[in-house]
């Protein structure tokens, strides 16, 4: 095969920045405004994938053609993914509010109910 | 031309171009496979934040986060069993692909003894579903079954395609070991680190969106 014989050294780059990666996502899970930390989780998932698929995977390296089927399916997530949220997202208020629940049960009879 | 080239290909190099092709086919319908469970998940986050947070916290961060290392370290290491077979080094290729396996088999116990854990815990959707409530402190929002119904679906289907990789890594060293591979014909080695890197990519987003919320 003809293939480009990717060096040892960028696929222990490449672990070694996942790890950083990994860490930082822990880390970011701290960050108190909702919205910001999930921005941040999906951002660096994202980019963890990214260095999966284009260096493990050799996209990088690969043809045209390749890097078009690689693309392809997350494409077709994506546009599943902004119909759908699209819907869901301008619902107005949110259908169901069941959040913050009046405490109804009291902590007696919870305990009861424990075996 | 050489015997591992099938008559209807020109030569290897086209021979192998359209294994990858098919494989990044294969991984697309995968991607759109799981996707759908993604994209439940974002919906069911969004109406639900309060449960969703509520029922990760119940997840131990501790060991989701050493299964991502697990995992990245087994791509890591198939990455380079693929260098080896690349060079034609059949010892290296076997001994990162039992590696590989090794690190399989561990990323599975972790979630095994997980499992195990929340089912004592009650936190297994169904009629046994009862999450524990420490004294004073208000019950968690309803919604929180349906946190661990997409936690067990999605990791279960997870594992289950790690359980097939862990058996394509076997299949993969019987057939390095009886001198299939060289440095001039190694695609099942490649096709299946393809696989294998996809898995990986699949946990690298369920990790932070089950694990990690609020």
């Amino acid at each position: 095969m003809s293939e480009k014989i990717v060096p040892p050294k960028t696929y222990y780059l490449v672990f070694g920045a996942l790890l950083v990666l990994l860490m930082l996502t822990v880390a970011a899970a701290e960050i108190p405004n909702a919205a910001l930390a999930t921005t941040a989780a999906v951002t660096i998932a994202v980019t963890k994938a990214l260095l999966i698929i284009l260096f493990f995977m050799h996209v990088r390296y690969s043809s045209g053609v390749t890097m078009v089927f690689a693309a392809g399916g997350f494409l077709w997530l994506a546009i599943m993914f902004a119909f759908t949220t699209s819907d869901y997202l301008t619902r107005g208020e949110r259908p169901f509010e069941h959040e913050q629940p009046p405490v109804t049960a009291t902590t007696d009879t919870q305990g009861e109910m424990q075996p | 031309m050489s015997a591992h080239v099938a008559h209807h290909f020109d030569d290897a190099t086209q021979q192998a171009h359209s294994a990858t092709l098919g494989m990044w086919l294969f991984l697309a319908t995968e991607v759109l496979f799981f996707g759908g469970m993604f994209l439940g998940y974002a919906q069911y986050r969004y109406l639900y934040p309060h449960a969703f947070a509520e029922g990760s916290h119940h997840l131990d961060v501790v060991l989701g986060t050493i299964n991502t290392g697990i995992l990245l370290a087994s791509s890591l290491s198939v990455a380079m069993a693929i260098h080896g077979a690349q060079l034609g080094h059949r010892k290296t290729l076997i001994r990162l692909l039992v590696v590989t396996i090794v690190l399989g088999i561990a990323f599975l116990g972790i979630k095994a003894y997980e499992y195990w854990h929340k089912y004592q815990e009650h936190l297994v959707p169904g009629r046994r579903f009862d999450p524990h409530v420490p004294a004073g402190e208000a019950a968690p929002p309803p919604e929180m079954e349906l946190f661990f119904s997409f936690y067990f679906t999605m990791t279960a289907v997870h594992a289950l395609h790690m359980v097939i990789g862990i058996g394509v890594m076997i299949a993969l060293v019987v057939m390095a070991s009886r001198h299939r591979f060289s440095a001039e014909y190694y695609t099942p080695v490649e096709m299946s680190g393809l696989y294998w890197h996809f898995v990986d990519i699949v946990w690298v987003f369920l990790f932070p969106l089950l694990y990690l919320v609020g």
